[in-house]
């Protein structure tokens, strides 16, 4: 009567009654990994790409987690019939054509992509763009998709001897196709909290993701105040900066400090790294959203300070951008 | 060992657990005897880790065996982590429950689970 038929790309596994969605899939020798079975761990943690899941198997999770209907096998014990995947969203590709490219500072190039079928995505997050070689490299998404349905925008930074950036620098040209992955990562704006504070600290290209967060959120009338932290070794890094404070200007909520951790002083900017100004501006982070993009030395400090400063883990986002190894190239 | 549960239930559940694993998380990285031990770890995945050892010190459900205790922290016993590191933490479980204002009775049974692993722990 009430066995239900889990979709996992071309099975379908029957959960029995009284039958979680992990011991289905295991009784069944798919391959998922699983530790505690009482939800504590997540390692079996996948998605549904119908039905919402049932409540108590997301018990634990982070709301964006949630949103994207993540849940716990071990936890599920499905109410209806329902459809999974235990991949991520890289192994999906669509065509898109370069639009527009201009230069922001000497090192940053805006890349402005028109996908070929709308691209499904959240303001924060990232993709993989594949040339026609399949040489790959994930940048994050700079715009909101209230804003700009059709087009997508990148900022990608020129990494010396870095093999797809040159290339983009110097060939890709306007009408060029490039392939983009379905959109990933969990670092991104939900319009759940409009009152809660969100503080932003991003170091070069890192500013990216975070332009497209606070897009959105100031397009969905957030009310909390809205603090973003920019930094650079020295001016030049830095870009966009009279476009953030004509938006300071526009929004009373949003807050914008650039700083500069050389020894340059200079009027209007603060000096310091961007995670150590943040930390002693605001005292105390107890129920503050943060997003956190770029170095990951930065990224990977700044979560333990902004932790100590009385943040909640799940409210700590954060996005390292790594840069690819040699053997990556 | 069905009174495992009842004290549990006493503490107040999984409610007890999230309540306390951010202040005992918060208590270990600002702790300078152990601190060092937590660097460069993946903050999100150790905080799960957290939650699964206060419910089992709180006497809840969990799957911990004293191997998984031995195999987790072996890398860390290669790095001196020893008996006053173990009291160092026992010691931040037990103020992160005054924090929380669990009576003393409950708060000598949950620092007695903690100290029943203290040989797995330090690979004994």
């Amino acid at each position: 009567m009430s066995l239900k038929t889990i979709k996992l790309n071309d099975r379908e596994i029957v959960c029995q009654e009284d039958e979680s969605i992990l011991d289905a899939l295991l009784r069944d020798n798919i391959d998922i990994p699983n530790n505690c079975r009482r939800g504590v761990c997540q390692s079996c943690m996948i998605r549904s790409l119908d039905n919402a899941p049932p409540a108590a198997s997301q018990n634990g999770l982070t709301d964006v987690l949630q949103h994207q209907n993540y849940f716990l096998a071990c936890l599920c014990y499905p109410e209806q019939d329902m459809t999974i995947s235990l991949n991520t969203p890289k192994d999906f590709f669509t065509e898109s054509t370069v639009i527009d490219k201009k230069l922001l500072n000497s090192d940053i190039l805006l890349l402005t992509l028109k996908c070929s079928t709308p691209l499904d995505y959240y303001a924060g997050q990232f993709v993989n763009l594949k040339r026609y070689d399949g040489l790959q490299r994930s940048y994050s998404i700079a715009n909101n998709h209230l804003l700009n349905p059709d087009s997508v925008t990148f900022h990608i930074r020129k990494l010396k001897d870095g093999l797809f950036s040159e290339w983009a620098y110097q060939e890709l040209a306007v009408g060029d196709t490039l392939d983009i992955s379905d959109p990933q990562g969990l670092c991104y704006y939900l319009p759940n909290q409009l009152d809660q504070n969100l503080m932003l600290i991003g170091t070069g290209s890192g500013l990216a993701p975070l332009l497209g967060i606070i897009s959105e959120a100031l397009h969905q009338g957030h009310r909390g105040d809205i603090h973003l932290f920019h930094g650079s070794r020295e001016i030049e890094g830095l870009y966009l900066i009279e476009e953030m404070q004509q938006l300071t200007q526009q929004y009373q909520n949003f807050n914008y400090t650039p700083c500069l951790s050389s020894d340059t002083l200079a009027n209007g900017f603060a000096k310091g790294r961007a995670h150590d100004v943040a930390m002693s501006t605001i005292p105390s982070l107890k129920d503050w959203r943060i997003y956190l993009c770029g170095h990951p030395d930065m990224v990977h400090q700044a979560k333990r300070q902004a932790f100590l400063k009385g943040a909640a883990i799940q409210n700590i986002y954060a996005d390292a951008f790594h840069v690819g190894t040699a053997s990556a190239k | 060992m069905t009174e495992t549960t009842t004290l549990y239930e006493q503490i107040g559940g999984e409610a007890a657990v999230n309540a306390a694993v951010d202040i005992f998380y918060r208590k270990v990285l600002t702790d300078h005897r152990i601190n060092r031990f937590f660097d460069g770890v993946n903050m999100a995945q150790q905080a799960a880790k957290q939650k699964a050892f206060l419910t089992m010190a709180f006497g809840g459900p969990h799957n911990y065996t004293g191997e998984d205790m031995r195999k987790g922290h072996a890398h860390l016993v290669k790095l001196g982590l020893d008996d006053s590191h173990f009291d160092a933490v026992i010691e931040n479980l037990g103020a992160t429950l005054v924090e929380l204002n669990v009576p003393q009775a409950l708060i000598a049974q949950v620092a007695a689970i903690g100290e029943s692993t203290r040989n797995d722990v330090l690979g004994r």
